[in-house]
């Protein structure tokens, strides 16, 4: 057994708080994209799996995934925390590698929101990334990273191309499915309303994947500070490739595309970061532009309602990074690792192909399976009248930028008197 | 002629637009104004400060119309604007004295007939 290394411990710890601030910078890259009337309830959906996503972890989800189990799951030893202490595992106290893991599965919880946004009813989606964390992201990630089948089988994926991005990529294109398309979709033009709050989020996403990324090497060495390059190379290549293509589409460089195009090499270098020289890393933030940029154009004139285009861009980038980890991995970047296709290694491809279709189908139909269960207690969706007046004051009673001018403040006396407030809300008012 | 004055929910702003531009009334006005039409006040709260949303947003449109399109108009606007509940909102119609073009100095009747900018260009 190994000891515990207070250089490794002291970047775990950096790590796991960067990861965590990724899920609030998603918070603001969604939170800008959607309307004014809806930019409240979208950054609720991610700021809301911190806490939910992060109990669920807690209690079941961290045993479920990366205790000793069978091929599929984990198992039940680690329930409620228990046995998690400050001992070493591998180098770093186990408390600590329990909470790194979870701010994982807090942020690809929150990614599939992008998909329903300005539409499904608040309460209905908590339920569903419960569900989804215990019934989706545990067993995948015990697959990847837990001792599971496609472990034994030797997919690469260093810090989560499969298990969170293709995961949440394909769930979130189902979920868009199984709600249908919001009601102005392909009716009136639906803008962003606030492009520097994306620029923004875009921005503090890629300060944390350095912790995504640098932090799965789960220590403080060579190998941290490869993933850590390879995180800044990769998007920057992204950035210049989805720039050009824009303006030689559009003539236009665009501060959404820009953004999103940051997202997409990170999103791609994920799987490759530890696996990849920093010129494989150029060359496959490079290519991974292409892919995701066409695929949100076609998706834009179909009638799916992706409406933050996940799929698009976690989808399809986690697949494009999976497979070309499978073509540019290098053994002799990281010895724990395999050569990919480039270097002598077919088979390599083969597996990680494997590895991106067994998580993609499981994703889609357990996805689809949480969302038809879910939809016979409740409806998922808001009504057309609510969905009009907009998410945030009729999930959250608040609006984003409330003026407040005409409004009547109601004393705490008042509030607190026999005479109950008369429930005044939208789904009484408004049907 | 006629200048109706419509105030809307600002949700239904586009089907009314298009119902508008289906009969042909092409030029109108829009502004995003406050008010409140006896409808229930919304309750917000923010970190325990508790207010009733007394003023509601709401969409102003100003048209200006001749006689023969001035029941079209309001018929179109009653077959989309009303949802049934209170606050829908009202049509105002007042008689116009005199209306001129800027651009072309025409008066009344043939001020209020909307020509594409294409035929403009063309003529010039």
């Amino acid at each position: 057994m190994q000891a515990i290394n207070p250089a490794d411990t002291a970047w775990m710890l950096v790590s796991t708080a960067l990861v965590l601030l990724m899920t609030p910078a998603l918070a603001f890259f969604y939170g800008g994209l959607v309307r004014n009337k809806n930019s409240l309830n979208t950054m609720m959906m991610s700021f809301v799996a911190l806490g939910v996503v992060g109990v669920t972890w807690a209690v079941a989800g961290y045993s479920l995934a990366l205790s000793d189990g069978g091929p599929l799951i984990g198992g039940l030893a680690y329930l409620g925390l228990n046995g998690v202490g400050t001992e070493a595992k591998g180098t770093i106290p186990h408390v600590l590698f329990m909470a790194y893991q979870g701010t994982f599965a807090i942020i690809t919880a929150a990614l599939i929101s992008g998909a329903v946004v300005e539409r499904m009813r608040f309460g209905p989606y908590v339920a569903f990334i419960v569900l989804w964390t215990l019934l989706v992201y545990a067993p995948v990630a015990h697959w990847v990273w837990g001792g599971g089948w496609l472990m034994t089988r030797g997919v690469l994926d260093f810090a989560g191309g499969t298990v969170v991005h293709i995961n949440a990529g394909v769930s979130a294109l189902v979920a868009a499915l199984v709600l249908g398309s919001r009601k102005d979709y392909g009716r009136q033009a639906v803008l962003p309303h606030n492009v520097p709050f994306t620029l923004l989020g875009a921005g503090l996403l890629w300060f944390g994947w350095f912790g995504f990324n640098g932090g799965s090497a789960l220590a403080a060495n060579e190998l941290a500070a490869l993933a850590f390059t390879n995180t800044f190379l990769a998007p920057m290549a992204t950035l210049v490739v989805w720039i050009l293509v824009d303006y030689s589409r559009t003539g236009r460089a665009t501060a959404v595309g820009a953004a999103t195009g940051i997202v997409v090499g990170l999103v791609a270098i994920t799987p490759a970061a530890g696996f990849v020289s920093p010129a494989g890393a150029l060359v496959l933030g490079a290519l991974a532009a292409l892919p995701s940029y066409f695929a949100i154009a076609l998706r834009s004139r179909t009638r799916i309602d992706d409406s933050l285009d996940v799929f698009a861009g976690h989808g399809i980038g986690g697949i494009t990074g999976a497979l070309l980890t499978g073509v540019l991995a290098q053994k002799v970047w990281n010895p724990a690792g395999n050569d990919g296709l480039l270097y002598g290694n077919p088979g390599q491809l083969e597996v990680q192909a494997l590895g991106a279709v067994g998580s993609a189908v499981y994703a889609a139909a357990m996805t689809f399976a949480i969302l038809k269960a879910l939809s016979l207690v409740t409806s998922l969706r808001a009504m057309p009248r609510i969905e009009g007046v907009g998410m945030d004051v009729s999930q959250h009673g608040e609006e984003a930028y409330a003026s407040g001018e005409g409004s009547i403040l109601v004393h705490p006396e008042a509030a607190l008197a026999s005479e109950p407030l008369p429930v005044l809300t939208p789904h009484v008012a408004l049907r | 002629m006629k200048l109706i004055v419509a105030i809307i929910r600002p949700d239904l702003l586009n089907e009314v637009l298009e119902a508008l531009y289906r009969i042909d009334v092409r030029g109108l006005t829009v502004s995003r104004v406050l008010g409140h039409g006896g409808e229930t006040e919304r309750v917000e709260t923010y970190r325990g400060t508790t207010v009733k949303v007394n003023l509601q947003e709401k969409v102003r449109l100003e048209i200006g119309v001749s006689e023969p399109f001035v029941e079209r108009t309001i018929k179109a606007i009653l077959g989309t604007a009303r949802t049934g509940e209170v606050g829908d909102g009202k049509i105002f119609v007042q008689p116009i004295e005199r209306v001129i073009r800027i651009r072309s100095g025409e008066e009344n009747n043939d001020a209020l007939t909307p020509v594409p900018a294409g035929e403009v260009q063309r003529q010039v």
